[in-house]
């Protein structure tokens, strides 16, 4: 956690530009499953207007149409307080239009690459179709394996450079390109796991906290288990 | 009917025979089958049956049925009117709207939101209304922003007098598209989805509410001639008289709805005495606001679907004794995403008894736990009533609040109340 003190801060950048899909959802899981287990939180809305604070442990990053999308990749370049935070070790979650301004370059409407904020080594893109649907992905045994599965609704294909590595496998669905989905590099991830990720997939929020606090104690298993085995169950 | 040409005319009689054996055979009612076979035989039917008639289009994210059936009880003032009242809100529906009224010279017609602009080149109509544009079902839902801007093109293409809420940025963006306009002040509880300039993006500055404005480009607030007063339940007209409003629909939202339709009435010549006593004959609308009395208990039903209309329901709720039910689905008329429920704040029903069902209720309950709401699962309105009934004999009402087809289900359940 911060040095400056015991609370553990999640920062929400933009959600007047990127919450488009229950992006709140993700913020306030990792509050609960981080108070259940003693650990105090605090939740950070940091405006377009705003700077984002560089002292912040976990960040997250929405869902957005295209044009919110390129402000927020335009502000948070100007800004710089993302990449700072990323460089000292912060843990972030990018989902969906904010997984796509984080790497090295987006699309914009006509699929013009546009700069990122370049903190993950990936390049997006506008593919043929859309990707709507229900998607269920292997997580990389490295991040503790597993199965993740979430709503995805884009038009955006991504590239892996060799910085980054596939955050999963993909089952059914998308995702990056119709065989993996998401990307890490170091304590950044992104994916197209859309809107609530975290409420439907426990572990991957426990894999952020990790990142901040080392080990975790473990939950005694509740809706969210039961909300990720009913949709894994219905998607394959 | 008489004036139209013999083809549309075909199409217009083909439409209402499918029409007709759509509702006799019970697979709907005839809104949608009847106007696409019309439309088949005579694709620019829609034109053709709007010729001669002076129309209102009514858009907006919620409320589009509830305003409809508003404007059209206070136009009939003028004669009869001609309406989709069963919120068949797409071409093949305005079709058929049109054709069962060939008498009307008045008509109001619900838009869908992304078949505005068409309907407003094909029907040349003469008012455009518009409410509100919120995130809606957004995996097969338009994008808000580019639907306004759509919007904002089409009303400057036509000249259309545009009556709009200018207490909501996207909307009145839209509206400043048109030639004419009457502004209404008839607020905005949702505001998730306007912090930003529809102008220039950037971060708009609404304080005090309901004023907006922006910082980076000045755009800001049109002025507006009407205003609703939550507070004391009226409706401040361009002459500053206050009309006390009494609607037998609860909540600000329908207290905007009223606003808007009595300034679109008043477009027409139609003064507030005339028009508020029809609006407030209106207690519900396609089943919207019904209640049902079983066992001695009434059940309300309350329909919400995006998070908008969740917030809005969450506001005409019954004192917290009262228990409500939740339950949402996940069809396609309901989008198969159930993410939006995640940007709803639902730590307003802690205290009350909560339960929830349909077939999604697993999110639902996660939900539900995570903003520490208890909660009990159920399956069917009725064993709710029985159980709440077994429990405390003296209760009297639940209130239901649901998504689309978790609606129509709960609706069917009491033959399709209206």
């Amino acid at each position: 956690m911060s040095d400056t003190s015991s609370v553990l801060r999640i920062v929400w950048i933009y959600p007047d530009l990127l919450s488009t899909y229950g992006d709140q959802g993700n913020a306030l899981i990792l509050r609960r499953r981080a108070e259940q287990r003693g650990i105090r939180t605090e939740i950070v809305h940091v405006h377009s207007s705003d700077p984002v604070p560089a002292e912040g442990d976990v960040y997250l990053l929405g869902g957005g149409e295209d044009r919110p999308q390129i402000l927020a990749a335009n502000r948070l370049r100007a800004d710089g307080g993302l990449k700072r935070a990323a460089d000292r070790g912060a843990a972030v979650l990018a989902v969906c239009a904010g997984y796509q301004i984080i790497g090295e370059t987006y699309g914009d409407d006509d699929d013009n690459p546009l700069p990122g904020v370049g903190i993950l080594d990936v390049r997006s893109g506008r593919g043929e179709t859309r990707a709507v649907g229900e998607i269920v992905a292997e997580v990389a045994p490295e991040l503790g394996g597993g199965r993740i599965t979430g709503f995805e609704n884009h038009q955006g294909r991504t590239t892996l450079g060799p910085g980054a590595t596939p955050l999963s496998r993909t089952l059914t669905g998308i995702g990056n390109d119709g065989r993996t989905e998401g990307a890490y590099q170091g304590q950044v991830l992104g994916t197209y796991l859309h809107g609530p990720a975290l409420p439907r997939n426990p572990q991957l929020a426990d894999l952020l906290l990790r990142m901040r606090v080392g080990d975790l104690a473990p939950l005694p298993p509740s809706w969210g288990e039961a909300l990720h085995e009913e949709r894994l169950a219905a998607a394959l | 009917m008489s004036e139209l040409p013999l083809r549309a005319q075909l199409a217009a009689v083909l439409g209402k025979g499918a029409a007709s054996l759509s509702r006799a055979t019970g697979r709907g009612d005839g809104s949608v089958i009847g106007g696409k076979i019309a439309l088949k035989v005579e694709p620019d039917l829609l034109a053709q049956l709007s010729r001669g008639r002076r129309l209102a289009l009514v858009s907006a994210t919620n409320g589009k049925t509830t305003t409809t059936r508003l404007i059209a009880s206070a136009l009939r003032e003028l004669g009869p009117v001609a309406t989709n009242e069963h919120g068949a809100n797409m071409p093949t529906g305005h079709i058929t709207a049109l054709a069962n009224s060939p008498d009307a010279r008045e008509a109001v017609l619900e838009v869908d939101e992304k078949y505005l602009p068409q309907v407003l080149e094909a029907t040349k109509a003469a008012v455009v209304v518009l409410m509100n544009l919120s995130r809606d079902q957004m995996d097969r839902a338009s994008e808000i922003n580019l639907l306004a801007k759509k919007w904002r093109e089409a009303l400057g293409r036509s000249q259309a007098h545009v009556v709009a809420n200018a207490d909501d940025p996207l909307v009145a963006w839209a509206g400043m598209g048109a030639h004419y306009a009457t502004w209404v002040s008839a607020g905005q509880r949702w505001k998730e989805d306007s912090w930003c300039c529809p102008e220039c993006g950037g971060h708009l500055k609404r304080d005090p509410d309901p004023h907006w404005e922006c910082p980076e480009c000045g755009m800001r607030r049109p002025e507006a001639t009407w205003s609703v007063d939550n507070d004391a339940d009226s409706v401040v007209d361009p002459a500053e008289q206050r009309w006390p409003l009494r609607l037998n629909l609860p909540g600000d939202a329908n207290r905007a709805n009223a606003a808007i339709a009595m300034a679109t009435a008043a477009a027409y010549g139609i003064q507030p005495a005339q028009s508020l006593p029809r609006l407030q004959e209106i207690r519900s609308v396609a089943g919207r606001y019904t209640s049902v009395v079983t066992d001695g208990v009434e059940v309300r039903l309350l329909l919400a679907k995006n998070p908008a209309g969740w917030l809005e329901s969450f506001a005409v709720l019954d004192p917290p004794r009262v228990p409500v039910i939740l339950s949402v689905n996940a069809q396609i008329p309901d989008g198969k995403d159930t993410s939006w429920l995640w940007d709803v704040d639902y730590t307003v029903l802690r205290g009350r008894r909560v339960f929830v069902m349909g077939e999604r209720r697993t999110d639902l309950a996660l939900r539900l736990e995570t903003d520490d709401v208890p909660f009990e699962l159920a399956d069917r309105v009725s064993d709710v009533v029985a159980k709440v009934k077994a429990e405390s004999p003296d209760a009297t009402k639940i209130d239901v609040i649901a998504n689309y087809t978790a609606f129509q289900q709960i609706r069917a359940d009491y033959g399709r109340v209206q």
